[in-house]
């Protein structure tokens, strides 16, 4: 699993080396550290984040062995859904029920409407929505817009979606 | 100097961009060791024919040949009776039945003549059949100018790219769409408001339903899909959504969020559908521009971009297919 971790290391040599070695231990893969030096908190400590692939089992034992060596843990969480899609909706996007089309992508499990901006000009008019869905993978992302699809061809919306940046 | 006899069949906008541009480089083509001499120019009302070459001049002025015809033969006739090397067919496109045009190509291909052309419905409705014509009579069919007008594209995937395997195609194929979608983004119109404005400028036809409807971006769909991916599919296999249901409102949320809405088709998905494009992306052009993304193997993705009408700008690329006809045949003559 995908986890971003929110460490606050002390100011002195040797922290970050110290804050790597219980996630090397477990064997987990770091897919990036940020280094936020010119964000020091109040108590002059340095925020780090960090996003690793490990194993589920190991987080409590990373977790401990960090505050063993006098790191705090600020915020540890799962970084499920890590792929996002933007697609623009267009037709009677609010009386076709729009809690329903939102539904049917969250009912999935893979995928999550996280963001939604809607524009109506007037009772009788098309109205406008944007929606940013996120997704656990790649292929679930591809998953929902199918399923959003389905539902625009079903409650007669425009479905506009992105371009995929590679031929497929 | 090699002596080319071409006629011309089509007199329309784009006919009389040909007769311009074939006049304007007359001494380039020499130059290139090309004697083009354009013996024939057939359109509705009949046919002027000169052996030592139409007076462009003469011609240039009149917007049919009604006054000048030297001879009443039209269409396939004029086109058997004419000693011809190479056929341009530029008669309006229907992308049902592809005449009058269809049958315009397969009167020349029989008999033996090259034909290039900008007319998009005889390729829509029977490419392969047109294709193994040209093929079993020893003659070339060239056809740069139905997609993407001047803008090159299928001569760029199959001279320039060649050796590359072509994943896909996608773009913006029709310039009318375009200029609808980017001035509704612009100026936060609705799509009736910026098709009139269209109208207006005369980059939309009063019956616009070919072009917003996506027919004409599906024809382009189904021409490199034939021409360049051997898929062999007809009109009806393209899934088609145009641009009349696209509201400003959908363009300024996409805008907010770094996107444009374009009308893109892409094969080999054979779609034609508005699209959301990253503001960055190379082919988020702007106003009548057409642009494409080419997927390849070897080169990454190729972008290009130009305008995809206009008279001078049609007849370019029909000036390139003529040329690229007889550089080809020297290059075949040397081995």
């Amino acid at each position: 699993m995908r986890l971003s971790m929110d460490l606050e290391l002390q100011d002195i040599p040797g922290q970050l080396l110290l804050a790597l070695q219980p996630f090397s231990d477990n064997k987990a893969n770091i897919i990036s550290v940020v280094h936020h030096r010119d964000r020091k908190t109040p108590r002059g400590m340095i925020p780090v984040r960090f996003v690793v692939e490990m194993d589920r089992s190991k987080i409590e034992i990373v977790n401990s062995k960090l505050k063993e060596s006098g790191i705090s843990v600020v915020r540890a969480g799962e970084d499920r859904l890590i792929e996002a899609v933007s697609v623009v909706l267009v037709g009677h996007v609010l009386h076709s029920d729009l809690g329903d089309t939102v539904n049917r992508i969250d009912s999935t499990g893979f995928a999550e409407v996280m963001d939604v901006s809607l524009i109506m000009t007037g009772v009788d008019e098309p109205s406008s929505a944007y929606l940013k869905i996120r997704a656990t993978g790649k292929a679930e992302i591809q998953k929902a817009l199918a399923i959003l699809r389905e539902v625009g061809a079903e409650k007669k919306l425009l479905v506009i979606e992105p371009i995929e940046a590679e031929a497929v | 100097m090699r002596d080319i006899k071409v006629s011309l069949v089509g007199y329309g906008i784009v006919g009389h961009g040909v007769v311009d541009v074939l006049n304007r480089k007359k001494k380039m083509l020499r130059d290139m060791g090309l004697n083009l001499k354009l013996i024939s120019v057939t359109d509705h009302t009949g046919t002027v024919m000169a052996e030592d070459g139409v007076d462009a001049d003469k011609i240039l002025g009149e917007r049919t040949l009604a006054n000048l015809a030297t001879t009443s033969m039209k269409g396939k006739e004029a086109i058997s009776a004419i000693d011809s090397d190479l056929v341009v067919e530029v008669t309006p496109t229907n992308i049902v039945h592809g005449q009058p045009g269809l049958g315009h190509m397969e009167a020349a291909l029989s008999s033996g003549k090259h034909v290039v052309t900008s007319n998009k419905g005889p390729l829509v409705v029977s490419y392969s059949r047109l294709k193994k014509l040209a093929e079993d009579n020893g003659v070339m069919m060239k056809f740069e100018a139905t997609v993407g007008g001047t803008m090159p594209l299928i001569s760029l995937v199959e001279r320039t790219l060649v050796g590359n395997e072509i994943f896909g195609i996608r773009g913006i194929f029709n310039g009318t769409c375009n200029y609808i979608l980017t001035r509704m983004t612009e100026e936060g119109i609705p799509y009736t408001h910026a098709l009139s404005e269209a109208q207006d400028l005369g980059i939309a036809e009063a019956d616009p339903s070919y072009d917003v409807e996506g027919v004409d971006t599906a024809g382009k769909v189904v021409i490199l899909a034939n021409s360049l991916f051997n898929m062999n599919i007809k009109y009806s296999d393209v899934d088609v959504t145009g641009i009349t249901g696209v509201t400003p409102e959908a363009l300024a949320l996409a805008k907010k969020r770094g996107y444009a809405i374009k009308l893109i088709g892409d094969v080999p998905a054979l779609t034609v559908r508005p699209t959301l494009v990253p503001l960055g992306s190379p082919i988020a052009v702007a106003g009548t521009l057409n642009s494409a993304a080419i997927y390849t193997d070897l080169s990454g993705t190729i972008t290009v971009t130009g305008l995809g009408a206009g008279s001078i700008e049609t007849a370019s690329a029909i000036l390139t297919d003529i040329v690229s006809i007889y550089r080809t045949k020297r290059i075949d003559a040397i081995f």
